[in-house]
């Protein structure tokens, strides 16, 4: 068959008889296939091992990211309880940073999860698979003249050699992505240690996206709703606030067209 | 026929869904060939489904090679294009 299908069968079964012609005779290739598949399983197992620690390591910093959302919320609510509106704001302005880096860590532990969970399907599969190798094997070399064994031993080997290049592709794939996520962790958490951070105004230009965001946010109106909203949650416990006099002023003359509705429909029926 | 999806495992395809599948290989290829994304990604879904769908998995205790072997589900465009520059298609 042609097309997609035939170009990437033609890269795996190159794949394949590249890790097959190392060995020379049939129970060299045996062993040596053997041996092999051995050493993947290792390796997937080491591959698991590694996104469940780069998972632990999101995990920890989504904790810290919770926490500082926490403690800039209360600190906006104490600038604004005292006053200082501009202080309120720019603690805003972190949350909303901290927010939206909240966000895209869920979604990468999430990533994170489904390759795991992929990796160990995978290696299920994998030792299902030279289980069965190993059986055969010793069957072949049991029962078969040299000839005969030959050709047992090459179908057995392509079957298995089919599925450890799957295995490895799997896991090369998987471990690239993880790659991406660590680097870009290690990015947030550069900045965490170094205080950045905490201020916002020294992320520069030339960074990844986290940079746009930021900028975005800065000058975003939800920061500007948030901290309405909060006025007049804390204005309803002190009067200080010049505003909130508008608002309760506001409040008043909406009573009298609520009056006025009520009043039509019994007009209505009058005829 | 066998089939395999990359990095997710083998299928069993009856001969008759074969037709359907070349079909939707052949589609695939034109759509990359095209520089077409949308219109690639649409495609290889539905060829990935039709296999997971027809397809009876293979079980974990067999030991045969892949008739086909397709990129996996979760492919992207420009590895799609990647597969084919250079030598270009093979054929048959």
């Amino acid at each position: 068959m042609p097309g997609l299908s035939g170009r990437m069968s033609t890269v795996i079964k190159a794949k394949i008889s590249k890790l097959l012609d190392r060995a020379e005779d049939p129970s060299e290739t045996l062993e040596y296939s053997y041996q092999k598949q051995i050493e993947l399983l290792q390796n997937v197992k080491k591959g698991i091992a590694d996104v469940v620690t780069s998972k632990k390591r999101l995990q920890l910093q989504e904790q810290k990211l919770r926490d500082q959302v926490v403690k800039l919320d209360t600190q906006a609510r104490q600038a604004l309880a005292a006053g200082n509106e501009d202080l309120a704001r720019t603690a805003l302005e972190r949350k909303n940073v901290a927010q939206t880096e909240l966000q895209s860590l869920d979604s990468q532990i999430g990533q994170l999860e489904q390759q795991q969970e992929q990796m160990t399907a995978s290696e299920q599969k994998l030792r299902a698979k030279i289980e069965q190798f190993r059986s055969r094997k010793e069957v072949i070399k049991a029962q078969y003249s040299a000839a005969e064994a030959q050709v047992r031993i090459s179908e057995a080997a392509t079957g298995v050699g089919e599925e450890m290049a799957d295995v490895g592709l799997a896991m090369q794939r998987a471990l690239d992505k993880t790659e991406n996520m660590k680097a870009r962790a290690d990015a947030v958490q550069e900045l965490e240690a170094a205080g950045t951070f905490e201020d916002l105004t020294q992320l520069g230009a030339g960074e990844d996206d986290i940079d746009r965001q930021l900028r975005e946010l800065s000058s975003g109106s939800e920061v500007d709703a948030e901290l309405a909203r909060m006025k007049v949650e804390l204005g309803t416990g002190s009067k200080s606030a010049g505003e909130l006099g508008a608002g309760g002023d506001a409040a008043a003359p909406a009573s009298q067209p609520a009056e006025a509705e009520q009043a039509g429909p019994s007009q209505g029926q009058a005829p | 026929m066998i089939v395999r999806i990359a990095t997710e495992g083998q299928y069993e395809v009856g001969e008759g869904d074969v037709p359907a599948l070349e079909q939707l290989d052949n589609e695939a290829v034109a759509a990359c060939e095209a520089g077409d994304e949308q219109r690639f990604n649409d495609t290889f879904t539905r060829l990935i489904e039709f296999v997971r769908d027809k397809g009876q998995p293979v079980p974990e205790d067999r030991l045969d090679p892949s008739d086909v072997i397709f990129p996996p589900a979760d492919v992207s465009f420009e590895e799609a294009k990647a597969e084919f520059s250079g030598e270009g298609l093979i054929p048959g």
